[in-house]
């Protein structure tokens, strides 16, 4: 073993994943996750722990791994993280722990994320499911959203007794879980369901096609079905479009339209009913997680995609590994261009689409610098479908229909940094709904500390 | 499982020859749905989501009332539930309600509105018509249809309009002509005046309507029906260019300022998802009668 590298992870050929939507990355066998825990060096001072936004102990569940003691490595991670399967997928491990993990400065980090994945799947594989810890008090919260925010505030709550009822707009839970990120990175039977289930274990109830501002408000559910706090976990669904000529023709999608086709209603099977357009040349706008799974997924659809990037490579904000499994599954990139207008048929059809070169200026307010267009460098590409993936915003549906509820210009909720207390006594919120849209486990991170901070308020509410 | 109980079927009725109508059991949306508001329901795991503007809804008995046509297999799976059968899901009230909801009585006793019904969008104008009957005014509504066995909720319609104005294609029942032929006919020969009029239909007639309205100057206000997935804003599949901004349907609408909507671009995108097989069912049912310039279900 050389200890300087990661033990390598067995994952699906390229050549043969393209054509289905099962996982990727097929995970850790038992032998292989003892070898790797064996590089963490169980540092005093764990500098891992502080990168991980939910601060796992993450050399405690490391060293029961090396002890062979799987379940009490998933006990570890279960105290700090509610969803670990998910976690160990889809974390940014290379911002986080992994960066800063010592065994990195001279090597590879250790791959602390496919131990925390494979721990989860020996959990559920094997039955470990985590307990019910404490009596109910019989006291309502409302969580609104079964997305990561509210999965792990309402997790949270439970653990301490309270009676929680999450309302979830969609007709299945789970959020981005469900129907953003595609099944071959998160599968929804495998993964996703059992991990929702040991939620609700805990006495959680989901009740689906409730839609917070319209089937219910939430002065309705505090003043009238008896909910004593509410914690708002709503996302940031909002699709961006670039506002270019041609925009609305037919084959031009939002990144949400095109993964809420094929994850959430499983476009893909046809034995489900909901159609998605398959095949040609597709062009994808954007550099983040979800335009690597649109384009991902588009591939698997039959189609040669084009990932269209206004900045360079090294400003991609994906994790690497979406970029490096997408380059490996054939997925061209074009750097430095930038849409100007998408170009239409007779039939109102995508026939191609306009660009233009761009370089790099000055920094911007998020410290990255500005792409600038290179006057006279236009040039078209042929495509025939178009999947912006721009970022989302906050839905301002809650907002619009809750008094009191403040919100800054981008739609989003104004809350509390620690505590995600908003404007309005007795309601909190947390995840993209307050941030606008950023990741599983600062989400989840978020719904934690709210239910904290909400078990506080609810105490001293009665003293 | 989920903690919710499947939405029940409480009444079925066959409104005309694959029209169907049907009261389903849904407390929450019942006690806060409007009228121009929609919901969206599936009937199994596999199918789709599925909007339909509310056609009615009763508070005490928590039901919502819709009315369908079946087309695809979708709505054909639809149509075979019966009276105790469940939707899996079923939610609401989803857009913005037709802005007479808000309008203050003095205001809104002062309008003369006709109400223009084509098809199974007559189902959508029943509840706004029943409002103005609530608030103590008299409009007038046209139904109009292909042919007598298309029209549909004549007699409900009748017990809370003024006037029923009934008119076919094919003149098998009431005048012969479409909804613009009746609204000249209103206008030119019963000399009527109106301030608004709201039309509700398939896609192509409320265009046409608009464009004789235009020239008319009356304030018209349609109800749009883009194909959607989420109808929560998620997606922007039912986006529409109003005027010179961008309006999501699920969101923003559905009615809107019938003068401002691009329909053509709205009629385009309806066809989307259109198969060689659905235009050749669409072409066997509606015959020869859905041919209209622009008409977008068939290929150029």
């Amino acid at each position: 073993m050389d200890v300087l590298k990661k033990v390598q992870i067995k994952e699906q050929e390229p050549e043969v994943r393209v054509n289905n939507f099962e996982e990727v990355c097929l995970g850790y066998s038992i032998e292989e996750a003892i070898e790797e825990g064996s590089r963490c060096i169980q540092c005093k001072n764990p500098r891992c722990v502080k990168g991980c936004p939910v601060s796992i102990d993450i050399p405690g569940f490391i060293k029961k791994i090396v002890d062979k003691d799987i379940k009490g490595a998933f006990e570890v991670i279960n105290e700090y993280s509610s969803l670990p399967a998910v976690c160990g997928r889809v974390c940014p491990q290379e911002v986080q722990c992994e960066q800063v993990c010592i065994r990195g400065i001279k090597g590879e980090p250790v791959a602390i994320g496919k131990l925390e994945r494979f721990t989860a799947d020996w959990a559920r594989e094997n039955n470990v499911m985590p307990e019910s810890k404490s009596t109910p008090n019989g006291r309502k919260v409302a969580v609104i959203g079964s997305g990561p925010a509210g999965l792990s505030c309402a997790r949270e709550l439970a653990n301490w007794g309270y009676n929680v009822t999450i309302f979830e707009a969609l007709h299945e839970p789970g959020g981005v879980l469900v129907y953003g990120i595609p099944e071959f990175r998160l599968p929804k039977e495998r993964v996703v369901k059992p991990e929702i289930e040991n939620v609700k274990a805990l006495g959680v109830k989901i009740e689906t096609n409730v839609i917070v501002g319209k089937t219910v408000t939430i002065d309705e559910l505090m003043d009238v079905e008896g909910y004593e706090a509410v914690f708002i976990g709503s996302g940031a669904g909002l699709p961006n479009f670039m506002g270019i000529p041609g925009e609305n023709a037919n084959g031009v999608f939002s990144a949400n339209e095109y993964l809420t086709r094929n994850n959430l209603m499983k476009a893909f099977d046809r034995t489900y009913d909901t159609p998605i357009i398959t095949g040609g040349r597709v062009a994808v706008v954007g550099g983040g997680n979800v335009a690597m799974d649109a384009a991902r997924t588009a591939l698997r659809l039959g189609a040669e995609v084009t990932i269209v990037y206004r900045r360079g490579e090294s400003e991609l904000p994906a994790r690497t590994e979406e970029v490096h499994h997408a380059k490996e599954e054939g997925i061209k990139f074009m750097f430095l261009t930038n849409p100007k207008e998408i170009l239409v048929n007779e039939n109102g059809w995508v026939k191609g689409m306009k660009c233009v070169r761009m370089e790099l200026g000055e920094e911007d307010s998020s410290g990255r610098r500005r792409p600038v267009e290179i006057e006279g460098s236009d040039f078209v590409i042929d495509v025939d479908s178009v999947i912006m993936s721009l970022g989302t915003s906050p839905n301002p549906l809650i907002s619009s229909t809750t008094k009191g509820l403040e919100t800054n210009k981008y739609k989003c909720i104004i809350a509390d940094e620690t505590t995600g207390m908003t404007s309005r006594e007795g309601v909190f919120a947390g995840g993209d709904a307050v941030t606008g849209s950023a990741t599983v486990i600062l989400a989840m991170g978020a719904g934690k500390a709210a239910a904290k901070a909400i078990n506080q308020y609810l105490k001293s509410k009665d003293s | 499982m989920l903690d919710n109980n499947t939405y029940t079927i409480t009444r079925k009725e066959k409104l005309a020859n694959s029209i169907y109508l049907m009261d389903v059991k849904a407390p929450r949306v019942a006690s806060h749905c409007y009228p121009g508001q929609f919901v969206i329901l599936m009937v199994d795991e596999k199918g789709e989501r599925i909007p339909l503007t509310i056609c009615d809804y009763d508070r005490e008995e928590g039901t919502v009332t819709i009315v369908f046509q079946a087309l695809g297999n979708s709505t054909k799976m639809m149509a075979d539930l019966e009276v105790g059968d469940g939707f899996r899901d079923f939610t609401g009230p989803l857009g913005q309600k037709s802005e007479f909801v808000d309008m203050p009585d003095d205001e809104l006793k002062q309008k003369k509105i006709l109400f223009v019904a084509g098809g199974v969008g007559t189902a959508p104008v029943y509840p706004q018509v029943k409002w103005m009957k609530e608030k103590g005014l008299d409009v007038d509504c046209i139904i109009g249809a292909r042919s007598k066995e298309f029209i549909i909720l004549e007699d409900p319609m009748k017990e809370h309009a003024k006037n029923v104005y009934i008119t076919t294609d094919d003149g098998s029942y009431g005048m012969k002509g479409n909804v613009n032929d009746a609204i000249k006919y209103l206008i030119n020969d019963k000399g009527k005046t109106y301030d608004i009029i709201v039309a509700i239909g398939p896609m192509i007639m409320m265009k046409y309507v608009c464009i004789l309205t235009k020239e008319l100057g009356i304030k018209t206000i349609v109800s749009m029906n883009p194909i959607m997935i989420d109808g929560t804003g998620m997606c922007g599949a039912c986006r529409l260019t109003i005027g010179d901004e961008i309006k999501f349907a699920c969101v923003d609408g559905p009615e809107f300022d019938g003068h401002l909507v691009n329909f053509d671009e709205a009629m385009n995108r309806l066809s989307m998802y259109r198969t060689e097989e659905g235009k050749d069912q669409l072409r066997e049912k509606e015959g020869d009668t859905h041919h209209h310039k622009g008409c977008q279900c068939h290929d150029n």
